[in-house]
């Protein structure tokens, strides 16, 4: 098959559309939660995302809305890991690990509830890009463009939180409101990149573009541009090449991602040799 | 109008008091010094005025208004204590970092104020990348930039050389007398202290100390708690800036 015959497929094309999205989404917030130390919200929220879906599918929803319909109990998850953290008893890798393991054991638990695991709630764990249908598509156009507006319109308050959040407060930014948006938005990416690397996986989308852009030290705005250049290029060489070789989609573009971070660090390695 | 304004003010964490009944007032273009051993709650008393944490009992009031209808943030400058805890990969440069917060980035002032604390050269840097002492530098820069009314550092000087810590305390005390900038300094250094603040809160959980440098020299309460010898040096150093300026 001729390379380029794969982007005449509609389902293809919709994969690279949707993932291209919500992977520029995912490295845009990764950005700030790695900064912030809660790189493994995603990890947490990924979990509450199993719950999330086993509740919707125990309740008859159509799959084609079960993204749409999860969303509610995540968002209200990543606002419990929030507050847990803000009250400043608990610390945030704790939180994520209490709501992380509430969202798996709910999960399970509706899982046997309603006569065992089926097909669907697995296909949840390990994602496929290539099902995304046009609700789907929609609703990562419509989350993609949310971001980024939210993003640049809160772009200075962002920055500030994410340097020193008590400097923030001192200049007068209501941190609290900056980072209820941040969490919920990140719960809405962390339950769309589900559909693109599967719960297993959706942390790495939110980690691994932030984590190369950063070992180029660049200034804030080009690492916030290179991390969404890395995410959108593993996503199509990730799904272009899961296609060629018959290999789960999700897994491919994680290991690009991770291709691209130790090519960086190797390059930056060299780069330190040669001074 | 007093530009800040502390009545009665409690704070507590985990149900002991870290600063209790703490009343004092700051009029402008006042240098004050705000000192203290370790643990006797100078950043927390600071946190407070600034809202950045809230008080169990008492009312903080900045340019005569309440902290918590306070919206006027530009016109104060804060540098925090707290710089170690800096994320070393953080991707922000010194001229970012500087300019955070600013509703208008204007490069003259921006080259201005970085040259005034000689970090000139350094503007496209990684903050991450700098050592101690020039981070703190960018983060007095960024303080300073909108030459605010109100400058508040907790312990501003702690890894400055001397050459920039003069830099530092002249630059201060100018903008206190020419522009009259409140400033409140948080400090161990008790030599600047002297040499620089007209007023003086010595605080230990509650206020000990509240007044002049005249009230404090004479105090021989004062004596008993910072003992004879830094109290002279304080003092000494004090009369030698009133009789030469």
């Amino acid at each position: 098959m001729d390379l380029l015959d794969i982007f005449h497929y509609g389902f293809v094309q919709r994969a690279m559309i949707a993932g291209v999205l919500i992977a520029a989404v995912s490295a845009l917030l990764g950005l700030f939660l790695v900064l912030r130390r809660f790189s493994l919200i995603g990890d947490g929220l990924a979990h509450t995302t199993f719950g999330s879906v086993a509740v919707v599918l125990l309740i008859g929803i159509s799959p084609l809305y079960v993204t749409l319909a999860a969303l509610p109990l995540v968002m209200v998850s990543s606002l419990a890991i929030y507050k847990l953290t803000s009250s400043r008893k608990i610390n945030a890798d704790a939180a994520i690990g209490i709501v992380s393991s509430l969202g798996i054991a709910a999960g399970i638990i509706l899982a046997s509830l309603s006569g065992g695991f089926n097909v669907d709630l697995f296909s949840y764990l390990f994602g496929n890009i290539l099902t995304v249908n046009n609700t789907e598509l929609l609703l990562s156009f419509i989350v993609f463009l949310i971001v980024v507006a939210a993003v640049i319109y809160f772009y200075d308050d962002l920055f500030a939180v994410t340097f020193d959040q008590e400097l923030a407060q001192s200049m007068g930014i209501k941190t609290g409101r900056v980072n209820v948006i941040l969490f919920l938005l990140t719960a809405v990416a962390a339950v769309l990149a589900m559909k693109v690397a599967g719960i297993m996986l959706v942390s790495a989308l939110l980690i691994l573009p932030a984590l190369t852009a950063l070992q180029l030290s660049l200034s804030f705005r080009t690492t916030m541009i290179a991390a969404v250049g890395f995410a959108v290029g593993a996503v199509l060489c990730g799904i272009v090449f899961a296609f060629l070789l018959n290999l789960p989609a999700g897994a491919m573009i994680v290991m690009f991602n991770i291709c691209f971070l130790f090519l960086v660090f190797a390059a930056k390695k060299l780069s330190h040799l040669r001074r | 109008m007093p530009i800040i304004r502390v009545d009665d003010l409690t704070f507590r964490y985990n149900g002991l008091d870290v600063i209790s009944n703490i009343t004092f007032a700051v009029e402008k273009g006042i240098y004050l010094g705000i000192v203290g051993p370790n643990g006797s709650g100078k950043s927390t008393l600071i946190k407070n005025i600034l809202g950045i944490l809230r008080p169990e009992q008492g009312r903080v009031e900045l340019f005569g208004e309440s902290i918590s209808h306070f919206r006027q943030w530009e016109k104060i400058g804060y540098l925090p204590q707290r710089l170690s805890a800096l994320n070393t990969h953080f991707p922000g440069t010194v001229a970012e970092i500087v300019q955070m917060g600013l509703p208008k980035k204007d490069p003259v002032t921006l080259r201005r104020t970085l040259e005034m604390m000689a970090i000139g050269h350094l503007a496209s840097r990684l903050i991450g990348e700098l050592s101690y002492g020039e981070q703190q530098r960018a983060m007095l820069a960024r303080a300073l930039i909108r030459r605010p009314d109100l400058l508040i550092f907790d312990e501003p000087t702690t890894a400055l050389d001397p050459e920039t810590r003069e830099i530092f305390y002249s630059l201060t005390r100018e903008m206190s007398r020419t522009d009259g900038t409140t400033v409140i300094l948080v400090t161990h250094d008790i030599g600047a202290i002297g040499q620089y603040a007209q007023n003086l809160l010595y605080l230990d959980k509650k206020v000990i100390f509240s007044g002049t440098f005249k009230d404090f020299c004479a105090s021989e309460d004062m004596t008993g708690f910072f003992g004879p010898a830094s109290q002279h040096l304080i003092c000494h150093q004090h009369d030698q800036i009133g009789s030469s300026g």
